[in-house]
């Protein structure tokens, strides 16, 4: 049983159809990344499991139970379109939107002091927003977020605007959040990202779901069956040896070092009869089998839909 | 504390540590107080200046004596200082005032010479009469500075009174007669109650405090309802409404937002009564005192002759008299006056009259991302309030006309007019009816605003217009 799930969501606005049955499940403690290119529907989902718009059809189901008004402080929002209030100083405010989600007045002071040692920013507590830099404006966001310590995070882009180091942070806090058992909704289409963090993928284009599944899964399902070799030296006589059996995408010579690219075309073969098979060649000094980032697998997904949407 | 508690809170707190609400707050009682007081001290600080206007009169209607050749010869041959006498100055029909002494110049004397004069000497104009002035009836008056609106009307209400004069003669009818006809009357006027106790009646004080109740309303009421729009606009364009939309509902939000900007201007009500009461308190105790003062300098100088002269030039007996008088006819009016109702229903027309407009300025600031972009539907908006603001003058005319009556009993203008007419007493029923009809509005316009309101503050960076805010209300 998941502890997250829409179920067939369906939501058009005045002039467009935002998502089309849209079903998703995101396990308990897990970071669930919900991936797809600008425009696809990803923030009308989002903000339907926030409750901030009513879906016009299907039901978002949090622990069993359908999404109630009182669900709102066990979720954590960080949007991509995200702000505070300029002129508001920092502590002042992160209390205010902490009082907005339910926490009492001293049990939000005594958290945000937690979180304001942890990330060593004590002293903007009585700046105003306006004083302070865009990651540093960032970094308050996420603190207001996670404060009330929800099940269940949402994470809107939260990388854009932070430099890498903050970037950093931010993951092993995401991270470390998981650990501590909360489940994470983590929306980008930033894909070096997805595939450090994800567990699960779901990949919304043109408001339909195109794909799911567990990393592993998905990845499993784009395997090419290609391999990199190389080897040291001159190898003649490489693709009399193997074109039998291998297709050979590429044979190069760099420096002291022969490359050789291959795809395996019998799917009965693996890994190792490639291996039996190159080892007699010549000294082979590295072997890697070609996986399709997670970025390669957007691309793809993403414009066969668009050719099978144009034929359709 | 509710969500909608901590929105308030939030909206009240940090609008009334600003310090634009501080200032506001001190020079507002300030302002009225000034505006209560200063036509007293304007009165007595006028330009005591006599002014010098030179006559050339062509016509010789106007002065029977004239200033002989002479004076001219002698003004030639000694240009430093001019001697005048004030006896060759004879009964006219243009006669001095105390700001205004006319000088008559020979009347064979041409236009440019009396220029000249004017130029030259400390006189203030120059009034030129034509020969033809009955048939043509146009003057000229010359002066060194923009000229003075008090002398303008003055000659003019003395030449036309003139003019007349000798029409009428040529008529064969003796103005004198004329004069002796004249009746001017003075209207007593007295309000017989339901109890069939009279009391006094001040009409024209009454008409000012009307004016003063409306326009207060229709200020308050733009003042405070773009404070809602540019709290709504702050929070669309710094996106920090997406962050709290997560955690509370849109509806409340704009709600708590419009109370808070409420009681932002309750508070700055209270405080100007409160301030400007004790303003004009304090000064009219400085003035009461003053007057006081005087009449018993007064008393002692006829005792010290020598210097009776310099203390009466700046204050007489009568002077203090009057306003003693003025000062007894402001306590009666003030007691003549049903505050408690005049306040309280400006309390209630303000709240109800900035619900309603407060609610749709949300909704405009919902629809835009930057108040530049207001313009198009502030019209809607800005037509209505003005509307009442100048029906009020022919409201105060007459107050219980059918202009008066529908303008206060519909909810848009009711707040402005329904204040202006309250003074003058206005029938219970239709006080309930206007009351009733504003709340059922400010319902209405809340709920229509909320629509526009929950679906605008979501659009970023699209350009809106009122087909698009239709699509909004009937399809969210």
């Amino acid at each position: 049983m998941s502890f997250f799930r829409t179920e067939n969501i369906y939501k058009s606005y005045a002039n467009h159809v935002a998502l089309r049955d849209v079903s998703i499940e995101v396990e308990q403690g897990s970071v669930f990344g919900l991936l797809g290119p600008n425009g696809a529907g990803k923030t009308s989902l989002i903000r339907i499991i926030n409750q901030i718009t009513a879906p016009d059809k299907g039901q978002v189901i949090l622990n069993g139970k359908p999404l109630s008004a009182s669900d709102i402080r066990k979720i954590g929002y960080l949007p991509e379109e995200r702000g505070l209030y300029k002129k508001m100083k920092v502590g002042e405010q992160a209390i205010y939107l902490a009082q907005l989600k339910g926490l009492s007045k001293t049990e939000a002071i005594k958290k945000l002091k937690y979180w304001f040692e942890k990330f060593e920013i004590i002293p903007w507590w009585d700046k105003k927003v306006e004083e302070l830099s865009k990651g540093m404006q960032q970094k308050i966001q996420f603190i207001v977020t996670i404060l009330h310590e929800p099940e269940l995070l949402i994470f809107d882009e939260p990388f854009s605007g932070f430099d890498p180091i903050n970037a950093n942070l931010l993951k092993s806090e995401i991270l470390a959040l998981k650990e501590k058992g909360a489940t994470i909704i983590f929306s980008t289409h930033n894909m070096d990202s997805v595939e450090e963090i994800c567990d699960d993928i779901a990949l919304i284009n043109n408001s339909r779901k195109i794909l799911s599944g567990s990393m592993k899964e998905v990845k499993q399902k784009f395997k090419t069956n290609r391999y990199e070799i190389a080897f040291n030296g001159d190898i003649n006589g490489l693709e009399l040896s193997l074109r039998h059996q291998y297709k050979i995408l590429e044979n190069k010579k760099e420096d002291d070092k022969t490359l050789l690219k291959l795809e395996l075309v019998d799917p009965q073969l693996t890994s190792n009869n490639l291996i039996q098979s190159l080892l007699p060649i010549g000294d082979m000094i590295s072997f890697n089998e070609l996986i399709p980032s997670m970025n390669d697998i957007f691309i793809q997904v993403v414009q066969d839909n668009k050719k099978e949407g144009e034929n359709e | 504390m509710s969500k909608i508690g901590i929105i308030i809170k939030r909206e009240y707190l940090t609008r009334v540590v600003k310090k634009s609400f501080i200032i506001m707050t001190i020079i507002g009682p300030i302002l009225m107080a000034a505006l209560m007081i200063a036509p007293a001290y304007l009165a007595k600080m006028d330009d005591e200046n006599v002014k010098e206007i030179l006559v050339i009169d062509q016509t010789d209607a106007f002065s029977k004596y004239r200033l002989n050749n002479s004076y001219l010869t002698n003004y030639r041959l000694k240009k430093d200082s001019v001697p005048f006498d004030s006896t060759k100055m004879l009964i006219r029909r243009l006669p001095d005032s105390e700001k205004m002494k006319f000088h008559f110049l020979d009347k064979d004397m041409n236009l440019k010479e009396g220029k000249e004069l004017l130029k030259k000497e400390q006189f203030y104009a120059l009034l030129f009469i034509p020969k033809n002035l009955v048939i043509q009836p146009l003057l000229s008056l010359y002066s060194k500075k923009e000229s003075n609106r008090n002398i303008i009307s003055y000659v003019r209400s003395k030449l036309e009174e003139e003019i007349t004069n000798q029409k009428l003669k040529a008529k064969g009818v003796d103005p004198e007669i004329l004069s002796t006809t004249k009746t001017e009357l003075e209207i007593a006027t007295k309000i017989i109650q339901d109890d069939g106790q009279e009391k006094d009646s001040f009409t024209s004080v009454t008409m000012i405090l009307s004016f003063a109740g409306g326009f207060l309303i229709y200020m308050f009421i733009f003042m405070y309802g773009s404070q809602v729009m540019r709290g709504v606009i702050e929070e669309k364009t710094s996106r920090i409404i997406e962050v709290i939309i997560s955690s509370v509902k849109p509806f409340e939000l704009m709600m708590g937002k419009i109370v808070g900007v409420a009681m932002v201007g309750l508070t700055q009500f209270v405080l100007w009564i409160i301030l400007t009461f004790g303003i004009v308190t304090a000064v009219s105790f400085v003035m009461v005192d003053q007057s006081d003062l005087l009449v018993s300098t007064q008393s002692s100088s006829i005792m010290s002759h020598n210097q009776a002269s310099s203390i009466s030039s700046t204050s007489t007996p009568e002077d203090s008299e009057k306003m003693n008088a003025f000062v007894q006819q402001i306590d009666k009016f003030i007691n003549s006056v049903n505050w408690v109702l005049i306040l309280g229903s400006f309390v209630f027309y303000f709240l109800g009259g900035y619900l309603l407009y407060a609610a749709l300025f949300a909704a405009i600031g919902s629809a835009v991302d930057a108040e530049a972009d207001t313009q198009q539907f502030m019209m809607p908006i800005t037509i209505p309030l003005i509307l009442g603001l100048v029906m009020m003058q022919t409201v105060l005319d007459n107050p219980d006309g059918s202009l008066a009556f529908w303008g206060s009993i519909i909810p848009l203008t009711s707040p402005i007019i329904m204040m202006a007419r309250i003074p003058f007493g206005v029938p219970v029923i239709e006080l309930i009816l206007s009351m009733g009809l504003l709340i059922l509005a400010f319902i209405f316009f809340t709920w229509l605003s909320g629509k526009i309101y929950r679906v605008g503050i979501l659009m970023y960076g699209k350009k809106v217009d009122y087909k698009e805010l239709w699509k909004w209300i009937r399809h969210h």
